[in-house]
């Protein structure tokens, strides 16, 4: 028989802290980190009484994001109740938006492999994130910590776009950097702060309908999306092929055992009671408040690339790699200022050997031990020969280690380039002079030995001499 | 003295004829005679009173003295008040000791009142004769056998007892109007939104609205200016600027267009009250008022569609009580599911959860449509009748209730014709606009209120009218037997 | 409409409401009386009515973002029925 095939369908709801001073209904602190239960007011508490003031910053916050993905921001949205019991949600209730949410209709380009792709953003909406259950044994209990109750959160819902657990990363990533540029996000993963719910199904390839999906909870690396979306993936595929079905359910993606296993909490139905939080009005949204957020946009990261080509001449994979992050496009630009060298030779490095040597080291690019300006010094010292690109490589790995700059390093080391004609002729002559065999042979015809005396030269110089200008005088002095 | 109003207490007061002191320190006594049998109070804040009092008479020795200052106020019992109990009238909430005042609270005390105690209510204000309330019903002042109206009960019962000169109340569908129709004092439900909700505890955030329950309208006045005001804590709370009531108070009413709606006379309304009403409607006559009739043509909705609002938001609102973080917790919960389920079974009243139970299915899968936007839709056809009705009237007046107060325990059995007891009542809270009720008479021993409902954000002229009246009758000096 | 005693133990349920099992005919008969109430609105036509969900008919004041809070948690905990380590204590929760 012959094997089916399968097609997957994958959309991503991403939860984004929005990075507010203060909670996106009360006056207290949003910062991470604190003692529990210190950063959790009346509000978020929700003690008898107090009612819920919306964070003006948190809506801009919102707006800004829409205008990044061309969304149409509703001039008029709702924020609803949505009804569950759950400890860390003080209310009962979740303030959140459902029919009308204040970003709809957005999109967003990926670059997948050598392909770009347009991922859909159906909707974005404000809503309140609830707090923390902790489990470790209070005789039994669970202890739980309500300081993060209460902080802004925007929930971008994706189309069922992906078809592919490498583009939902591309489409998360892109996503990430997004929210960052624009400084609405801090991004930070591990700390919760951008968190990603997968719906995967799968269908025989041709059929229109979709399969029944199953959403997991809770992704909190671009990795861990990877490998749930996989596994789901084929646990999916296996299911149906042995004959089963797919349960519609709510998966959590356990990393320890790389697997994917049904919520017990979610087990049973919900029925979530939305309807109008009559504590609150209307959300209006006027142009002016539009055209105000607009006005402070920092260059995005599309359009960042698209100049990366034309002002630096780089290739739409370069520059879509450069503007990944809004520090690594900065830190490109300002090696190229610092170089004054060939933007592309600056492309390189940047995304070569410096990338290289973050990876290895773990480093983010903010926490590179060289500077842009240190770069650039070793660059400019490329670009006017003042130093091989081989040697080059050995510069920066020093001036790694030693946190020097390029000139210093070239100094100490006696690493300059000899460019000297005359002192590069007299080595050429002894090489010349101590091999006599070899250039018999070469007069003979055997011109593939000017590559030993090429060698011969650099190794005499100890990879100093500028190879250029060897090749020259070499050529010259064989064919005399 | 007890009979004395605020104004004539401040003026007391303001001529040193006594102290904040004493004068609170008889209606305490007052309060420790009579607020048993009434049972009106369910905390008695003497030591706070006395601290109050003495505050008071220092500001006014400093020559910083207000209209308020020193004179004696009790809260419903849902109004936060920090560091006292706050039990909305409920187990759930009996150990419940407020960590903050609610702003109407909080302006009172700035304005100087002096906090004699909470008072009793309907467990979280659902009831219509105060006999919800954990805390056992309240007495009727004029009756001892009858409810005194709800859900601010026991703001109405202390006002009509001179146990205090004034209390707050909350009017979600009639709380603040049906008793004090009941125990024939003044009684006014503000335009929503212009007093604070925030510390308010939340019934139906929608139909919430705090007001002042006192003698006369001159009082409500008064207390009024107190409470009302913006309040950037609630954002349904609107800016716009407090006229001085009191001195809207003597404007003329010669040429006020008074509507009747006609549907307040139909069925059901007790004869004599409607009897009472007319000769109300004479005396604003006489006053030069012009009267016509008009039609609410909707009104017969407004108490099934209320049905739907309120039980759907309070069901909501009142989730946060799950025995996590305050308030009652049942004994050795076997999970999760027990905490919650046994904590609510237990710490609500049966009245509270029929509400629960019905705005929960009001809002469940399937029925939300039926229920909860036909009733939003019908709300609109309600709101839209006033709308219309103030068009060519400037004052819409009728009976509060459509009987005298009630005897305890006489519907208690039957959720139907409790509901029914707010049929007045409810369209204003609906459609957000404001009411008082005055007493304009009785039918037997019992007080008979009339309601005047006007135009969103027509209070002054709505104290106006009543204090009009109330110059022109003596309805509002009546004092219940054995409270002289 | 009249409910059963199982829609009711369903509403409960939803509700975190425990009601004991003598109660549930009474319930059930209570709020079908409620219903038939409510139901009296089906004799108004709203098919040309938009639904009005507040009577305010004004937009979300917004606040400026501030931090305003200061840590009550001593103050708030003595509320509590049940804590440690500055932790509300509830029965295990499984996820």
């Amino acid at each position: 028989m012959k094997e089916m095939e399968w097609e997957v369908v994958i959309g991503l709801e991403i939860h984004a802290q929005l990075a507010t001073r203060s909670k996106i209904f009360s006056g207290a602190s949003t910062a991470y980190g604190a003692a529990p239960n210190t950063q959790a007011c009346a509000i978020d508490l929700g003690l008898p009484g107090v009612l819920p003031v919306l964070n003006r910053e948190a809506v801009r916050m919102a707006i800004k994001l829409g205008l990044a993905i061309e969304a149409t921001i509703a001039r008029r949205s709702i924020f609803a109740r949505k009804n569950y019991f759950y400890p860390d949600l003080p209310k009962g209730y979740q303030i959140s938006q459902y029919e009308l949410p204040v970003v709809e209709k957005g999109r967003l380009r990926i670059l997948v492999g050598d392909g770009e792709r347009i991922i859909g953003v159906t909707r974005a909406h404000l809503e309140e994130d609830a707090g923390k259950s902790l489990h470790e044994d209070f005789h039994g209990l669970t202890g739980i910590d309500l300081n993060r109750a209460g902080t802004p959160l925007l929930e971008i819902v994706s189309e069922p776009d992906m078809r592919s657990a490498a583009e939902a990363v591309a489409y998360m990533k892109k996503l990430h950097a997004l929210v960052r540029y624009l400084e609405i996000c801090d991004g930070n993963m591990q700390e919760g702060s951008f968190r990603c719910d997968a719906n995967v199904s799968v269908r025989p390839k041709g059929e229109t309908s979709l399969g029944t999906r199953t959403e997991t909870k809770n992704l909190n690396s671009f990795r861990f999306v990877e490998k749930a979306i996989n596994y789901e993936i084929e646990r999916q595929i296996d299911l149906l092929e042995s004959g089963g079905t797919v349960a519609q359910e709510t998966r959590l993606y356990d990393s320890n055992k790389n697997e994917t296993r049904p919520m017990r909490s979610k087990e049973e139905a919900n029925d979530y009671r939305y309807f109008p939080d009559p504590d609150l009005l209307p959300l209006e949204i006027d142009e002016s408040l539009i055209e105000e957020v607009r006005r402070e946009l920092p260059e995005l990261p599309d359009e960042k690339s698209a100049r990366f080509q034309s002002q630096y001449g780089l290739s739409d994979y370069d520059a879509a790699t450069l503007t990944d992050s809004r520090e690594l496009a900065d830190f490109f630009e300002a090696t190229v200022t610092a170089a004054g060298a060939e933007p592309k030779l600056c492309a390189n490095w940047v995304m070569g050997d410096l990338a290289a040597a973050l990876n290895r080291f773990g480093l983010t690019i903010d926490q590179s031990p060289l500077n842009a300006e240190h770069l650039g010094g070793l660059l400019t010292r490329i670009e006017d020969n003042t130093i091989s690109g081989k040697i080059a490589k050995q510069v920066f790995n020093l001036m790694w280690d030693k946190r020097r700059p390029a000139d210093e390093v070239i100094e100490r080391q006696g690493l300059k380039q000899i460019t000297d004609s005359a002192a590069i002729e007299k080595i050429i002559d002894e090489v010349v002079a101590n091999n006599p065999a070899q250039l018999e042979q070469y007069c003979s015809g055997k011109e593939k030995l000017f590559g030993f005396f090429v060698g011969q030269v650099m190794r005499a110089t100890q990879g100093k001499a500028n190879p250029q200008e060897v090749n020259k005088l070499l050529k010259q002095k064989l064919t005399r | 003295m007890h009979n004395k109003t605020i104004t004539e207490l401040s003026a007391g007061l303001q001529a040193r004829e006594y102290s904040s002191l004493e004068l609170t320190e008889l209606f305490l006594s007052r309060i420790r005679r009579h607020s048993k049998q009434l049972n009106c109070f369910v905390t008695v804040t003497e030591e706070r009173a006395l601290a109050d009092a003495k505050v008071a008479d220092a500001a006014r020795s400093k020559g910083r003295a207000g209209p308020l200052t020193g004179i004696p106020l009790a809260h419903k019992d849902i109004f936060c008040t920090k560091g006292v109990k706050t039990s909305c009238g409920s187990k759930i909430l009996d150990n419940f000791v407020a960590p903050y005042d609610a702003t109407v609270a909080d302006r009172c005390r700035a304005a100087g009142m002096v906090l004699l105690g909470k008072l009793n209510m309907d467990e979280f204000a659902m009831g219509s004769s105060n006999e919800t309330s954990y805390y056992g019903p309240v007495r009727n002042p004029w009756d001892a056998d009858s409810v005194p109206g709800g859900s601010s009960g026991g703001s109405a019962a202390a006002v009509a007892a001179r146990l205090t000169p004034a209390a707050t109340g909350t009017d979600t569908g009639g709380s603040i109007r049906q008793p004090a129709s009941f125990c024939g004092i003044t009684g006014l439900k503000p335009t929503y939104g212009r007093v604070s909700r925030y510390g308010m505890i939340a019934f139906a955030s929608s139909l919430d609205q705090g007001g002042p329950m006192a003698r006369t309208a001159e009082d409500a006045a008064l207390v009024m200016q107190a409470m009302a005001g913006f309040d950037e804590k609630d954002s349904t709370s609107v800016d716009r600027s407090v006229p001085d009531y009191r001195a809207e108070l003597n404007n003329s009413i010669d040429g006020l267009k008074i509507g009747v709606p006609k549907e307040f006379f139909e069925e059901g309304l007790n004869e004599d009250i409607a009897a009472l009403i007319e000769s109300a409607i004479d005396q604003y006559r006489r006053l030069g008022a012009q009267v016509k009739p008009i039609s609410l043509p909707n009104m017969k909705l407004s108490v099934p569609a209320y049905y739907v609002v309120a039980p759907a938001e309070c069901s909501a609102n009142l989730s946060r009580y799950d025995g996590v973080r305050y308030g009652y917790r049942c004994e050795v919960p076997k999970d999760l599911a027990d905490l919650y389920s046994r904590s609510r079974g237990e710490g609500f009243g049966a009245e509270v959860k029929r509400r629960i139970l019905i705005g929960t299915y009001a809002l469940s899968a399937g029925y939300y449509d039926t229920y909860y936007l036909k009733a939003q839709k019908v709300r609109h056809l309600i709101s839209d009748d006033f709308k219309n009705a103030f068009e060519q009237v400037d004052v819409l007046v009728g009976p509060t209730a459509p009987s005298t107060a009630f005897g305890l325990g006489e519907k208690t059995d039957d959720p139907i014709a409790m509901y029914l007891s707010d049929i007045f009542t409810i369209g204003a809270n609906l459609a957000g606009v404001p009411a008082i009720s005055i007493p304009v008479g009785f039918v037997g021993d019992k007080p008979v209120g009339m309601q005047l409902i006007g135009n969103y954000f027509a209070e002054e002229r709505l104290l106006n009218w009543a204090h009009r009246y109330q110059q022109a009758t003596d309805w509002h000096t009546r004092m219940p037997e054995g409270f002289e | 409409m009249s409910l059963s005693d199982a829609e009711v133990r369903k509403i409960a349920w939803l509700a975190r409401i425990e009601i004991n099992g003598d109660d549930i005919a009474a319930y059930a008969r209570d709020l079908s009386g409620i219903l038939d109430l409510i139901e009296q609105m089906n004799e108004a036509d709203t098919s040309d009515v938009t639904p009005m969900a507040h009577p305010l008919a004004q937009a979300q004041r917004l606040r400026p973002d501030i931090v305003t809070e200061e840590d009550q948690r001593e103050l708030f905990q003595s509320l509590a029925p049940q804590v440690e380590s500055g932790l509300y204590l509830v029965p295990k929760v499984i996820e």
